[in-house]
């Protein structure tokens, strides 16, 4: 590996640990789950350690979609465009039986799985998850965000032309 | 709670509407003739025995082997006798009924979502469209033969904001 291939790395890697440790959430619940949602920001749970509290009311200043509940046809639109507003990078977890498949309700109505309308990173299933299964969520996305080569987002240019 | 006085007082006063009345538990249901349904909903509010001043809820029911094919019930409260009172109508497929939103506000949503899920137009309402579903829905799903998946289940959803199209 060169010197700057070797630079590249680990530049890239200290970029990853920054994005990884300041993951802010959308707030934003549809059903159910989102009330397991906001028990995993309460002091038994506290999703803070893993730098995720601050719920942002606005999609401008989030990393994370944390689709908890049903998505209903009627809120398709709505939710994908909150998830266009969001700047990259973004990053969505599909928390529940709903958001990952329409869960229980097979009907007209409802989206059959988030997946349909945006791209999922990490489903957790339940119905609904434990606040510990949003936990283990946003620690298995940490892991994927630590895991992004260099060059798969063209966000931050790297000096030695590089994209990070 | 005093003894409803509905049933008698509506015999007299509408004789010719008045097609069933129902005891059951202390429980009073009349079935009206959905020509008159105005002027008994006016009489039922207006009349000072009565006073069914509140309109606690308005449903519709498709009994699809019934014909006419659909009814709907009215549940009506006197809050000064501390009464209630279910008024019922049918109404056959392709038929339509007069509002009631004009004697009980409450009644405007409530009608919307009949119409919404059932497909039944309330004459002269003044804002009939769709409440619970997406305006572009196909279809009333509360009726029988609608399919409970919807007609296109197992495709894929197509959502597409305005700027896209
Ligand atoms: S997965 Fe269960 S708890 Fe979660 S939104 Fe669906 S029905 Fe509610």
């Amino acid at each position: 590996m060169g010197v700057e291939a070797a630079a590249a790395a680990s530049l890239q890697e200290v970029i990853n640990w920054a994005r990884k440790n300041s993951v802010w959430p959308v707030t934003f619940g549809l059903a159910c789950c989102a009330l397991e949602m906001m028990v995993a920001s309460s002091s038994t749970y506290d999703i803070a350690r893993f730098g995720s509290e601050v719920f942002r009311p606005s999609p401008r200043q989030t990393d994370l979609m944390i689709v908890a509940g049903t998505v209903t046809k009627k809120m398709a639109p709505m939710l994908k465009r909150i998830y266009e507003q969001m700047p990259e990078p973004k990053w969505v977890i599909a928390y529940g039986a709903c958001a990952c498949s329409g869960g229980i309700f097979q009907t007209y109505n409802v989206v059959q799985g988030v997946d349909q309308i945006i791209p999922v990173d990490v489903y957790v299933p339940g119905c609904p998850p434990r606040p510990e299964g949003l936990l283990k969520g946003i620690i298995t996305l940490q892991e994927k965000i630590a895991a992004e080569p260099a060059g798969q987002r063209n966000l931050v240019s790297l000096p030695w032309g590089n994209n990070g | 709670m005093a003894k409803c006085m509905a049933g008698d007082l509506l015999k007299e006063t509408f004789p010719e509407a008045v097609r069933d009345i129902e005891e059951f538990r202390r429980e009073t249901s009349i079935t009206i003739d959905a020509g008159k349904i105005r002027e008994v909903m006016t009489f039922l509010k207006e009349n000072e025995k009565l006073c069914y001043d509140l309109l606690l809820d308005l449903a519709g029911v498709d009994f699809d082997d019934r014909s006419p094919r659909f009814m709907i019930a009215y549940l009506l409260h006197s809050t000064k006798f501390n009464n209630k009172l279910r008024i019922k109508t049918t109404v056959a497929e392709g038929a339509s009924l007069d509002t009631v939103s004009d004697i009980w506000i409450a009644a405007d949503w409530m009608e919307r979502e009949v119409y919404d899920l059932f497909g039944i137009i309330f004459n002269n309402h003044p804002y009939l469209r769709r409440i619970l579903l997406p305006e572009d829905f196909v279809g009333h799903p509360l009726r029988k033969d609608f399919p409970v998946k919807g007609p296109d289940f197992g495709q894929p959803l197509q959502v597409c904001l305005e700027e896209e199209r």
